[in-house]
């Protein structure tokens, strides 16, 4: 670790965060219905769903910016949901930068520790240090309007941690940048989350993103935990059909359970059968989903049998659409393009198909 | 040798068919400010009598004249720094409702009912039998009634009135336009309300504010009707307007009248370009959020 990140590295703390039964509620329409989660020291958890599954709600508890509807905020022990956001100390970090355009970048990363009062040179130094530690140490006295949007960004960061928050919480800061950009920052985010070992609480809607970053993702859907993991574990094993979805399984087809083997099964869907893992418990008769990624989902002899509804070129490979007689859309992969219209015969990959209860039925 | 054609040349550099709607503001800017504006200049440099300057002369030798612009200047400043003054906080508090266009409604009434209106009302309820003194009798606060009508306190209050919806409109665009995160940054940096407004929004209304500042203060300058209808016109609000309207149509001086008219925009020209310049010491970019 170097002098830079050894500075700001009392930033890391001891304070575990607790988010017990967290709920907020907009008239009748529950955002956050009874979260409960515990964020250990150090940790980098994404918060992951959709628009409107409540993880912006959250985090904007947790900052203090919303009051809670129900439940308890807790970090160390102490109970802070009362608090107004100023007396939190967390660093945050927001999608649309919200830098002060009237002022430097220096005066921008030196508000928190000026409204902190430490002043002079000790505020000086500090300012300096999370400059550099950001890269920016050139552009200090730049106003944030000269700056590109990844150094805005770079900026929002540096005067979220130069706080040294016990915790900073991140609300989808990459998504205004370019595919390009946003790969680079997504290292530097972890980079320095690596050197000064802050708790991070960091919202997206990218499952790539939150793969990439997080020590443990928290999927959310419709105000609840839907899952809790490890990026393995929800890459691998999503708990059910939603999570599955989100994390990129996006066919989902009904069938029937024709024979299970212990955590195997093979199920019916259109007349063909397939194999695949169960992630609910079922049996043989039982109605069923069956999840899979585009990518493990190719053409085969004895696969469901579809009609090709379109094509799209991904440089390695194509990715197309199929529907089976009775509608129901399969995401493929293929090594060439097929024509519209085309008969073909989809098989997953052996072990890549997951299977679910199908709830509908 | 041949290049482009005419018209993609002269649409090159911002000029094609769309060029030609600019025609009748044009017309009308010509029409009704630029025709009059030096039809007037011209007029005040032609006297009845004496040289080019002897109407400006005569105004700034005749105190009765040229105090004009004291009395109204102490009626249009104070004025405008109370709206801005007022309309800051409510804006403020506004911005935040639920219920906001109701409100915006009930606070931009004033502005529909005009200013004879407005002064009607206010003779009749600051007036010696209204209602304001009636209640403060009433209550026992005042043995005499206080004298609120044709005289100073008519006109400022009218003026209050009267300006304050369209300083508190202008005010609130301003506030609305600075993207909510940035407060909300302020705040998770520790930064309490009183430190949120005078360390962030204060400086990014700055500009707005003064420009705001400007329109209302040229509106409560050229005030008349209320300062002759609740004010005294022969006295404290004997406005530089009651000056140019008797001058040019009670002894038929048009020619004075322009001048006087003309040393009415002059001083407000002054004070909108010393607000307008202070401005320049403050940041004066977008306060949204900005996007790379």
């Amino acid at each position: 670790m170097n002098s830079v990140a050894n500075a700001v590295a009392s930033t890391r703390s001891n304070a575990r965060l607790e988010l017990d039964g967290l709920s907020r509620s907009f008239g009748a329409y529950n955002a956050l219905d009874g979260v409960d989660l515990a964020v250990e020291p150090g940790e980098f958890v994404a918060l992951l769903g959709p628009s409107g599954c409540g993880k912006s709600t959250a985090l904007n508890c947790i900052a203090g910016l919303l009051a809670l509807s129900g439940g308890e905020i807790r970090l160390g022990g102490n109970r802070i949901d009362q608090l107004e956001p100023e007396k939190r100390g967390f660093g945050m970090v927001f999608q649309s930068y919200a830098l002060f355009p009237h002022m430097s970048v220096r005066k921008n990363v030196g508000f928190g520790l000026a409204m902190q009062g430490v002043k002079g040179a000790e505020a000086d130094r500090r300012v300096n240090e999370a400059l550099a530690l950001v890269r920016l140490e050139s552009q200090a006295e730049k106003l944030p309007g000269q700056l590109s949007g990844g150094q805005q960004q770079r900026v929002a960061i540096a005067r979220a941690i130069v706080i040294r928050p016990p915790v900073v919480l991140m609300d989808e800061p990459l998504s205004n940048l370019d595919a390009k950009l946003r790969l680079e920052m997504r290292a530097e985010i972890r980079g320095i989350h690596d050197q000064i070992g802050s708790t991070t609480i960091y919202v997206t809607h990218d499952q790539d993103e939150a793969l990439s970053l997080a020590d443990r993702i928290v999927v959310m859907s419709q105000g609840h935990i839907a899952q809790i993991g490890s990026p393995q574990d929800l890459y691998q094993r999503p708990i059910n059909v939603d999570v599955a979805d989100f994390m990129g399984f996006r066919t989902r087809v009904p069938g029937r359970i024709v024979a299970v083997f212990g955590d195997e099964a093979e199920i019916d869907v259109a007349g063909a059968r397939i194999a695949g893992t169960m992630r609910t418990p079922l049996k043989a008769g039982d109605s069923a989903i069956l999840s899979v990624r585009p990518e493990d989902l190719i053409a085969a002899e004895e696969g469901i049998a579809a009609t090709v509804a379109s094509m799209e070129y991904r440089g390695r490979a194509f990715f197309g659409l199929a529907r089976t007689a009775d509608g129901s859309e399969l995401y493929f992969r293929a090594d060439e393009a097929l024509p519209r219209g085309a008969s073909t015969r989809l098989k997953p990959l052996a072990q890549r198909a997951l299977l679910f209860k199908d709830a509908t039925r | 040798m041949s290049g482009p054609p005419l018209r993609t040349r002269l649409a090159a550099r911002g000029l094609d068919g769309t060029t030609m709607l600019i025609l009748p503001g044009l017309i009308f800017m010509i029409a009704l400010f630029v025709y009059p504006f030096f039809y007037g200049l011209v007029d005040s440099l032609t006297p009845k009598e004496g040289g080019w300057y002897a109407n400006y002369a005569k105004f700034f030798g005749d105190p009765f004249l040229y105090d004009t612009i004291g009395a109204t200047l102490w009626l249009a400043l104070p004025v405008t720094i109370i709206n801005l003054a007022f309309a800051v906080p409510v804006a403020f508090r506004v911005r935040l409702m639920n219920r906001q266009r109701l409100l915006t409604t009930i606070l931009v009434l004033p502005i529909t009912l005009g200013t004879v209106f407005v002064a009607d009302g206010l003779l009749t309820f600051l007036g010696p039998r209204g209602w304001f003194n009636h209640t403060l009798l009433a209550i026992g606060i005042l043995d005499n009634p206080i004298k609120l009508t044709n005289n100073y306190w008519g006109v400022f209050a009218s003026l209050l009135i009267t300006g304050f919806p369209f300083a508190f409109l202008l005010t609130l665009s301003y506030i609305s336009g600075i993207d909510p995160a940035i407060e909300q940054a302020a705040a998770t940096l520790g930064a309490g309300p009183r430190q949120r407004f005078s360390r962030v929004f204060l400086p990014l209304l700055v500009p707005g504010l003064a420009v705001t500042f400007c329109l209302a203060f040229v509106q409560a300058f050229a005030v008349f009707p209320s300062a002759v209808l609740l004010g005294a016109p022969a006295g404290p609000t004997r406005v530089i307007s009651i000056a140019a309207y008797q001058a040019a149509f009670e002894q038929y001086d048009h020619s004075l009248g322009s001048a006087i008219a003309l040393i009415m925009g002059g001083v407000e020209l002054v004070v909108v370009l010393a607000v307008l310049g202070g401005r320049s010491f403050f940041y004066r970019g977008p306060a949204g959020g900005t996007k790379g």
